[in-house]
């Protein structure tokens, strides 16, 4: 299993937005190579003929049917907000679109 | 910020490239409610007054799929001559933006509830062209945002941004094609001759209205050149958002232009988003990104597979309506008309209309004839479609029926529907108030008539040497004085009758 | 009259028919654990949020729904400790974390709107680990809760402000959500009974995500009666949660009532000891076999060979999740947000947020779970233990074939000194060794107190498990070693906890 690198570390960090401290990225290479070291193991399995469980009921087709329920007023949706203006949810400057 | 792009000549372009093209269309559903949520989908409403929990992404919030967005999903994938996976799943795609409270789009990856189909569409010519379908996939719409600060609303230079997010959960299908190939120079016309056909078969099978101008319908177009007689795809770039058919068509020509611009100067095309520009009719390359995107797919653990039964499947492949291509076919052959036509009558928006003036008894070339022409013109002069005009195909229909009863002739006729556009009433209250109607007695055309002969002795005495053709002269004093409303058949009759002359 | 000292100590079922006969008013019995927290929470700090206003109120409900007559629910009048990771309403609800400090959700989670409609008294809000990540609430932002049997040990996690108001008797129930061994664990380390039911038995509407696939409610308390009575109040279906149970909640207060193992297979997993296993919890999980077999029980070994990859298994599948999960803590319309001070961009935001947010098991996790889904790794990691996840249920099912329940220690060791593991994440997740086979195929298990170890005289758990929607199996059995062993030690084993 190859090392985990504090440029891979550096990388998934920003793919969770998370703005690590440098320490950080050190420390957590190095917990995040044992972690996966360790669990690794279920590689064991990749080659078996075995299908995935992705979930521990075997339900299917649960749906609800097309009606409108109340929703919640805008002071309540709002009433977390950190900043809000216009009835709208404050944020700072977007910097690109997707 | 005016950077000029390079452009090849477009015939050039085309002597030198194979454009290949794949078009990914979302379109927004018309369900009462959202895709996981109960929140309404009412379009128009006061900022954030259809959220909750689930929506807004709150803590704790799950979803519940909306058994109408399935349904409907199924129906666009029958429609599209898709197969229907017998089970699928949503799955969660992993990626930050403000607009979507999650911060992961519930979609769908590699399981899509429809797969596999394909779409004929109908060129300008009447030539078709089929569009193959990779897939139909469930997914959600974000919140909207707005940029506070900069110029015009635009991203660039904005202080901050305010977020709405009514829109955020609307249900969306994306339906995505295989790579078109073979359009050749067509290619333009082919986009947006398939936005169109999609855009009708959503409106026939009534899922959504589909109207692009709100956005209930956009299209990605994403474009690649190859050399002539080559198989290997070129890089393509992503033309996002792109949401008029006119647009469509644009945007692809320009990618085209620019592709092959880029090519021929030895540079090479690198894979990114662009935006289209309405107003230039150009695409300008979107944000560079430092990282390619990873969206860590994974199946949604709140939700529980989509199994549609068979059963089910049958019961609404059953229930389609006839298809908007197929409709065509039939009535252009059933109207004996040229491809031509139907083309000017689809650019018109008239075929539902005269469908209906048909549906409501009147024949198939006089409705035509009146969605074409007057009603068309009308349409024209105010700058509205013909479905927002103030006439419904029952008046029109009725219009029709007084003109072959021989109580209106087609002159009079107009005089009604522009009464009945003016808002004066129904077709009959029109003629009533107007007093419209063809005089076709003879008592009181009698006297017109004399007085027709009295005052033209020279073409009186044509008729009575046998120039029985002169007589449109006659007839044509009479209806200027009886102001048009005189029956023109009998006044003819009368004519030929009183200076002894008979028509055979 | 009873004085506050006795109060306290009554079962919830006690509690409610004491009231229900106007022996006790539902307000006294809330007053006696509001003054009992006043008392001693300083030291254990079980409570991240009392609602003492909010209780009393409820209180004065039931008293009064009992003085115009009307019948009253199997737990009325009797207080409960919720775990801080469902929402209340207008009531602050962290999750154990800084990113939502002070956050005060406009909607009630489908459990606590079962538990106030069952006239459940809410004390308030009780300490976890963050995000429910941890197995020693040491995690928690707000501070680590003591153990009740040795305040310097660790209750258990990450529910372990629920199972620390319990023992030192602040509630007479409590809730617990249990992803790995989060209700079940505290539960042994405490000698209290915990039940992680079925995948599905309990709505997850309103309850904060970990790890959607593996996440579960469930009830804790101090008696396997309690915990039944409990059950039956916050199971059953919810058309909010799509993996919600759409059947009838099992008869698990029948099942309590009539404890029994007579004619029962019990199957013994060859994989749940050895090395990690500590030998006073080992001598203690022999004798509870033993019992068992004394009280009527067929003992039968079991071979599980794929539960040895339950543990990695888990650890790839919960952090998955768990970084999709979290990623709506962004700071941009609920919690916390840092750095808007103009000069940063949305995104940036975002980024110091969470960064300052969350805590470092928390964002090991995120990472975790960000690396085994990314693209290139994928089917090695997520993919390899959904599959071990396939396997670990078909050992289930071939041994449910064989047996009623299997039994096994709750976890390997008795509470650990607070900071003995904090900076070794591995040898931390070993504490829910024996918990997440469970978690991973969804079936349903308990844990109850067998005793103390010689060693460290602190309380070892024993952990009963049963086929999915047989819950009730769990009371059965339960019902008769709790009865069992009370008898043997002449009294509940937290009659032996020191005093706080
Ligand atoms: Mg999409
Ligand atoms: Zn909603």
């Amino acid at each position: 299993m190859p090392g985990i690198t504090r440029e891979e570390v550096a990388h998934l960090a920003r793919l969770a937005r998370l703005e690590l401290k440098p320490e950080e990225l050190e420390h957590f290479a190095g917990q995040l190579d044992d972690i996966i070291g360790a669990v690794a193991r279920v590689s064991e399995v990749a080659d078996q003929d075995v299908p995935p469980t992705s979930h521990p009921l075997p339900l299917t087709n649960v749906m609800r049917a097309d009606e409108v329920r109340p929703s919640l007023t805008p002071e309540q949706a709002l009433s977390g907000a950190p900043a809000q203006e216009q009835q709208r949810f404050k944020v700072p400057q977007i910097l690109g679109e997707d | 910020m005016t950077t000029t792009t390079d452009l090849e000549s477009y015939e050039d372009a085309l002597a030198s490239y194979d454009p290949v093209m794949g078009l990914e269309v979302h379109v927004e559903l018309g369900t009462k409610t959202k895709m996981f949520c109960g929140c309404s989908t009412e379009l128009g409403q006061d900022a954030n007054t259809q959220t909750c929990p689930t929506c807004l992404g709150l803590p704790g919030a799950l979803p519940v799929v909306n058994a109408i967005g399935i349904e409907s999903a199924i129906k666009i994938g029958l429609a599209l001559n898709c197969e229907i996976a017998e089970w699928c799943r949503f799955a969660r795609k992993n990626y930050f933006y403000p607009d979507m409270p999650k911060n992961f789009q519930t979609s769908q990856y590699d399981e899509p509830i429809a797969f596999n189909g394909y779409l004929d569409v109908q060129l300008e010519d009447g030539e078709t062209f089929r569009v193959e379908i990779e897939r139909a996939h469930m997914e959600e719409d974000t919140g909207k945002s707005t940029h506070v600060g900069g110029a015009t609303g635009r991203i660039h230079g904005a202080s901050h941004s305010l977020l709405d997010y009514n829109r955020a959960g609307i249900p969306l299908i994306e339906i995505v094609t295989k790579p078109i190939e073979g359009a050749g120079a067509r290619a333009p016309e082919v986009a947006r001759a398939y936005v169109r056909e999609l855009r009708e078969v959503i409106r026939a099978l009534g899922v959504s209205e589909a109207r692009m101008e709100m956005g209930q319908m956009r299209c990605d177009v994403n474009l690649s050149l190859r050399p002539n007689g080559t198989e290997k795809f070129g890089t393509r770039s992503e033309t996002k958002n792109v949401n008029s058919l006119r647009s469509v068509e644009r945007a692809a020509r320009f990618e085209i232009q620019r592709h092959a611009a880029v090519l021929n100067s030895g540079g090479t095309i690198i894979q990114e988003t662009r935006h289209f520009h309405e107003d230039t009719g150009s695409t300008t390359s979107g944000r560079v990104k430092e990282e390619a995107e990873d969206y860590r797919y994974f199946p949604e653990p709140d939700l529980v597979p989509v199994a549609p039964s068979r059963e089910w499947v049958e019961e609404i492949r059953a229930a389609l309506p006839e298809m908007p291509l197929a409709r065509r076919t039939r009535l252009l052959a059933d109207w004996g008309i040229s491809a031509t036509d139907m083309q000017a009558i689809l650019n018109a928006g008239a075929l539902d209309p005269i469908v209906a003036t048909i549906d409501a008894g009147a024949d198939a070339a006089s409705a035509r004839k009146w969605w074409m022409g007057e009603l068309a013109r009308s349409a024209n002069e105010s700058g509205t479609s013909l479905d927002e005009l103030a006439i419904t195909p029952e008046q029109v229909a009725r219009v029709t029926a007084l003109v072959n009863s021989g109580d209106l002739n087609d002159k009079l006729a107009r005089q009604v529907i522009e009464g009945v556009l003016a808002g004066e009433g129904t077709p009959d209250e029109v003629v009533d108030k107007r007093g419209l109607k063809v005089v076709s007695d003879d008592s009181a055309l009698g006297t017109a008539v004399d007085e027709a002969i009295a005052g033209n002795p020279g073409i009186a005495d044509k008729i009575r040497g046998g120039k029985v053709a002169a007589a449109g002269a006659l007839v044509g004093a009479v209806m200027k004085a009886t102001r048009g409303q005189a029956d023109a058949a009998r006044v003819k009759e009368l004519i030929l009758q009183k200076l002894g002359v008979s028509e055979g | 009259m009873t004085d506050n000292v006795n109060i306290i100590k009554l079962t919830a079922a006690e509690t409610a028919a004491k009231i229900s006969a106007g022996e006790l008013t539902a307000v006294q019995v809330t007053e006696a654990h509001l003054a009992r927290i006043e008392a001693v929470d300083e030291k254990v700090h079980a409570f991240l949020h009392v609602d003492r206003e909010g209780a009393l109120a409820q209180a004065r409900a039931v008293d009064e729904k009992r003085e115009r007559g009307e019948k009253l629910g199997p737990l009325a009048g009797v207080p409960l400790a919720l775990k801080d990771i469902f929402t209340t309403e207008g009531i602050p609800t962290t999750v154990g974390s800084k990113i939502l400090e002070g956050w005060i959700p406009p909607y009630d989670a489908t459990l606590t709107k079962r538990l106030k409609a069952a006239d459940v008294v809410i004390l308030g809000k009780t300490n976890m680990d963050e995000f429910a990540m941890g197995s020693s609430t040491e995690n928690s932002a707000f501070g680590p809760t003591g153990n009740p049997w040795d305040l310097t040990r660790i209750p258990g996690g990450s529910g372990g402000g629920s199972s620390a108001a319990l023992a030192s008797f602040q509630a007479a129930l409590a809730i617990g959500t249990d992803t790995g061994g989060s209700i079940r664990q505290p539960a042994a380390v405490t000698g209290t009974v915990g039940v992680k039911p079925t995948y599905g038995a309990v709505s997850r509407y309103g309850m904060v995500a970990f790890s959607s696939s593996l996440d579960q409610g469930g009830p804790c308390a101090r008696t396997v009666l309690d915990a039944a009575l409990l059950h039956e109040v916050i199971a059953g279906h919810d058309p909010l949660d799509s993996t919600s149970i759409d059947a009838p909640v099992p008869p698990v207060v029948e099942a309590a009532r009539n404890g029994s193992v007579e004619g029962m297979r019990v199957g013994v997993v060859k994989q749940f000891r050895g090395e990690g296993y500590q030998a006073g919890v080992i001598q203690r999980f022999d004798e509870s076999v033993a019992l068992l077999k004394e009280l009527g029980a067929e003992i039968v070994e079991l071979d599980c060979p794929s539960f040895d990859l339950a543990l990695s298994a888990y650890y790839l599948i919960a952090p998955s999740e768990c970084s999709s999960n979290l990623a709506r803590f962004d700071g941009l319309r609920y919690g916390l947000r840092t750095g808007d001070d103009g000069s940063h961009s949305a995104e940036e935001v975002t980024s110091i947020t969470r960064e300052a947010g969350f805590g470092p098991e928390v964002k090991r996790r995120i990472m975790l779970g960000t690396y085994a889904l990314s693209s290139g790794y994928y089917d090695a990691y997520y993919g390899s233990a959904q599959k071990v996840r396939t396997l670990i249920t078909r050992d289930f099912e071939k041994a449910f074939e064989q047996v009623d329940v299997i039994v096994s220690p709750t976890t390997p060791t008795t509470a650990f000194p607070i900071g003995e593991r904090a900076d070794d994440p591995m040898a931390m997740y070993l504490a829910d060794l024996c918990t997440i086979p469970t978690n991973l195929a969804g079936n349903a298990a308990m844990s109850l107190p067998c005793g103390l170890a010689p060693e460290d005289n602190l309380p070892v758990g024993l952990q009963i498990i049963a086929p999915a929607l047989k819950d009730d199996r769990l009371y059965k059995v339960g019902a008769a070693v709790e009865a069992a062993f009370v008898e043997k030690w002449g009294h509940p084993l937290l009659e032996e906890a020191p005093s706080l």
